[in-house]
């Protein structure tokens, strides 16, 4: 994480000199600590919501309405014993959750998180300092971002493959599955929106929809945006396509010898990864964030949305085969990515 | 009588609709027409609408299954047979088991073992009364066989105990004598029926 806001700050820095080095820092330990903090809350949210969907009460008895829960399962995950399998081979078994969590963060980097402000004065040290929206506005944002949510899936498949236990070579195996299948989607799903735009920051992307609903992108390319939120469902591996950990099927796929707290890394990484895809949506289709008044919590409340989105469709919907996913991805998703392509450079050239 | 109507399972009166379901296509067109109608088909956003719809009934509409069970709990029947009580007579809080032994000599788990003595008054006491809950079936015949409704089922279903002996003596089953005035009369296995004074007919002695 830090490795990589340093490097981007020395490209950057020369041209917005108001972004400092103290302010990336800053910025950095700002999404560390608030995206852990709300993918832990992202837990609590889910079985509340997943509960009401199933008239149930979900976690009532630590906490006012189970909100200490989050800190139980905290205390329990960090206490838990780690075990490494016998046979399992024992670096990468142990490396594995590491790229999870460590690559989500990093996706998080390039990403417009909360607005920019300024540290006030009286502050002392760090007063003053400006802390920009994006720890690093690359000028490749998305590809970046996306490239390293793809990289993160290494993760579970070198676990699943590390762990000598059959379950978790599957879950391994329908990694792969997958990630050849949904990539490719991605990939093309958003490039029709670049094409519009014109580059690959977030801040254009933001810059090109500001003033109003009716510049939002996701009237000028609604295929775009099915597309995209699709794969962006198979990128988290949320249901239908949580085809990696499905209990039903495969116990718990790649997490299966997994305990405490490298588990939990599995879990901090999909929860980040969420709130990483609900933040490109919102950004790049809906609209993104504005500097002015009120601009933040409209941009919380689209973030909210995706997340919410997601809980939903895992209450309301069956998973898919992972033949049936790549049936989805390549014989149905991809041509039209690819035909949404072709119209808009049409409908550009004209 | 012939087995035919042994065979016949579909007793019920229930409105059996068959359902039209599609054959799966065969054709390449075919495939290719149904993947479009299921495409836009709503079907998903039904499924998304179903969810809401309960997830608004749970909260606002005030459908909640859950009961925070060792907090709360649902009624049970009354003909629920679980860790029998013994009543006393409303009137002279005296226990109304006449010792007749009968609920030992039906229990088919010999798990009742009790002693009688006549008292100071000739009168049959109960010395002894316990039951082995180790070995007791809770079949309910006891309380059926009872002429005098002593021995009932109660509705003390949670039987977890250090020991087994928690529950067995005579005195722990008996109604407290303080809580006289809080005893239920019993409606469940074994007790008359609510309209038991119409079915009383007059013993013929007339032979
Ligand atoms: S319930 Fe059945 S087994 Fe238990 S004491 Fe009564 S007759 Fe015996
Ligand atoms: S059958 Fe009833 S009255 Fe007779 S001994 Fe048993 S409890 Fe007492």
């Amino acid at each position: 994480m830090e490795v990589v806001s340093y490097r981007s700050v020395e490209t950057f820095v020369q041209h917005i000199p108001e972004v400092t080095a103290l302010g990336v820092w800053i910025k950095a330990i700002i999404i560390l600590a608030v995206i852990s903090a709300i993918a832990g809350f992202g837990t609590y949210v889910e079985r509340k919501v997943l509960a009401f969907m199933q008239r149930r009460l979900g976690p009532m008895h630590v906490g006012p309405y189970g909100l200490l829960q989050i800190i139980a399962d905290g205390i329990k995950l960090f206490t838990k014993e780690d075990i490494v399998p016998q046979n399992a081979n024992k670096f990468i078994f142990m490396v594995a959750p590491v790229i999870t969590a460590a690559t989500a963060f990093i996706a998080l980097a390039a990403v417009p998180v909360f607005p920019d402000f300024t540290i006030p004065e009286w502050i002392p040290v760090i007063g003053g300092t400006f802390v920009p929206s994006i720890a690093a506005d690359l000028n490749i944002g998305i590809l970046f971002v996306l490239g390293m949510m793809a990289a993160g899936l290494y993760g579970p498949l070198l676990a699943g493959m590390a762990q000598a236990n059959k379950w978790g070579l599957i879950g391994a195996a329908r990694t792969a599955v997958q990630f050849l299948s949904y990539e490719v989607v991605t990939g093309l799903s958003i490039l029709a929106p670049i094409m519009i735009v014109g580059s690959l920051s977030f801040v254009d992307f933001n810059a090109a929809q500001a003033g109003g609903i009716a510049n939002w992108l996701v009237w000028k390319q609604p295929v775009a945006f099915v597309l995209f939120l699709i794969a962006g469902f198979a990128e988290t591996n949320r249901t239908p396509f949580d085809l990696l950990e499905h209990e039903a099927e495969v116990v718990s796929g790649y997490a299966t010898e997994y305990s405490g707290m490298r588990w939990g890394m599995f879990f901090i990484g999909e929860y980040a990864n969420m709130i990483t895809i609900s933040v490109i949506a919102a950004v790049v289709f809906l609209g993104g964030y504005s500097a002015d008044g009120m601009g933040w919590l409209w941009i919380m409340l689209k973030i909210a949305f995706f997340f919410m989105l997601m809980l939903w469709v895992r209450a309301a919907w069956p998973h898919v085969r992972p033949d049936q996913l790549m049936w989805l991805c390549w014989k149905v998703l991809m041509p039209i990515a690819v035909i949404n392509v072709v119209i808009t450079g049409i409908v550009m050239m004209v | 009588m012939g087995l035919e109507q042994f065979k016949n399972r579909n007793v019920g009166q229930q409105e059996y609709v068959m359902l039209d379901l599609e054959h799966t296509p065969q054709s390449p067109m075919g495939k290719f027409k149904q993947v479009v109608k299921r495409t836009f088909k709503p079907e998903l956003f039904v499924g998304l609408g179903v969810t809401m719809r309960e997830m608004i009934n749970a909260l606002f509409r005030g459908q909640m299954h859950t009961i925070k069970y060792p907090f709360e709990k649902l009624p049970i029947s009354p003909r629920y047979r679980a860790i029998h009580e013994m009543l006393r007579l409303l009137e002279s809080g005296h226990y109304r088991c006449i010792g007749c032994g009968l609920c030992e000599k039906i229990c088919i788990s010999n798990c009742i073992t009790m002693d009688t003595r006549y008292d100071e008054n000739q009168r049959k006491e109960v010395s002894e009364y316990t039951i082995n809950f180790g070995r007791c079936i809770f079949c309910g015949y006891c309380a059926e066989v009872c002429p005098e409704l002593a021995i009932v089922h109660g509705q003390r279903y949670e039987t977890a105990s250090e020991q087994r002996a928690s529950f067995s003596l005579f005195e722990d089953m008996l109604t407290p004598i303080d809580k006289l005035n809080l005893q239920q009369e019993y409606d469940g296995f074994g007790a008359v029926t609510p309209n038991a004074d119409e079915n009383i007919k007059k013993t013929p002695l007339a032979y």
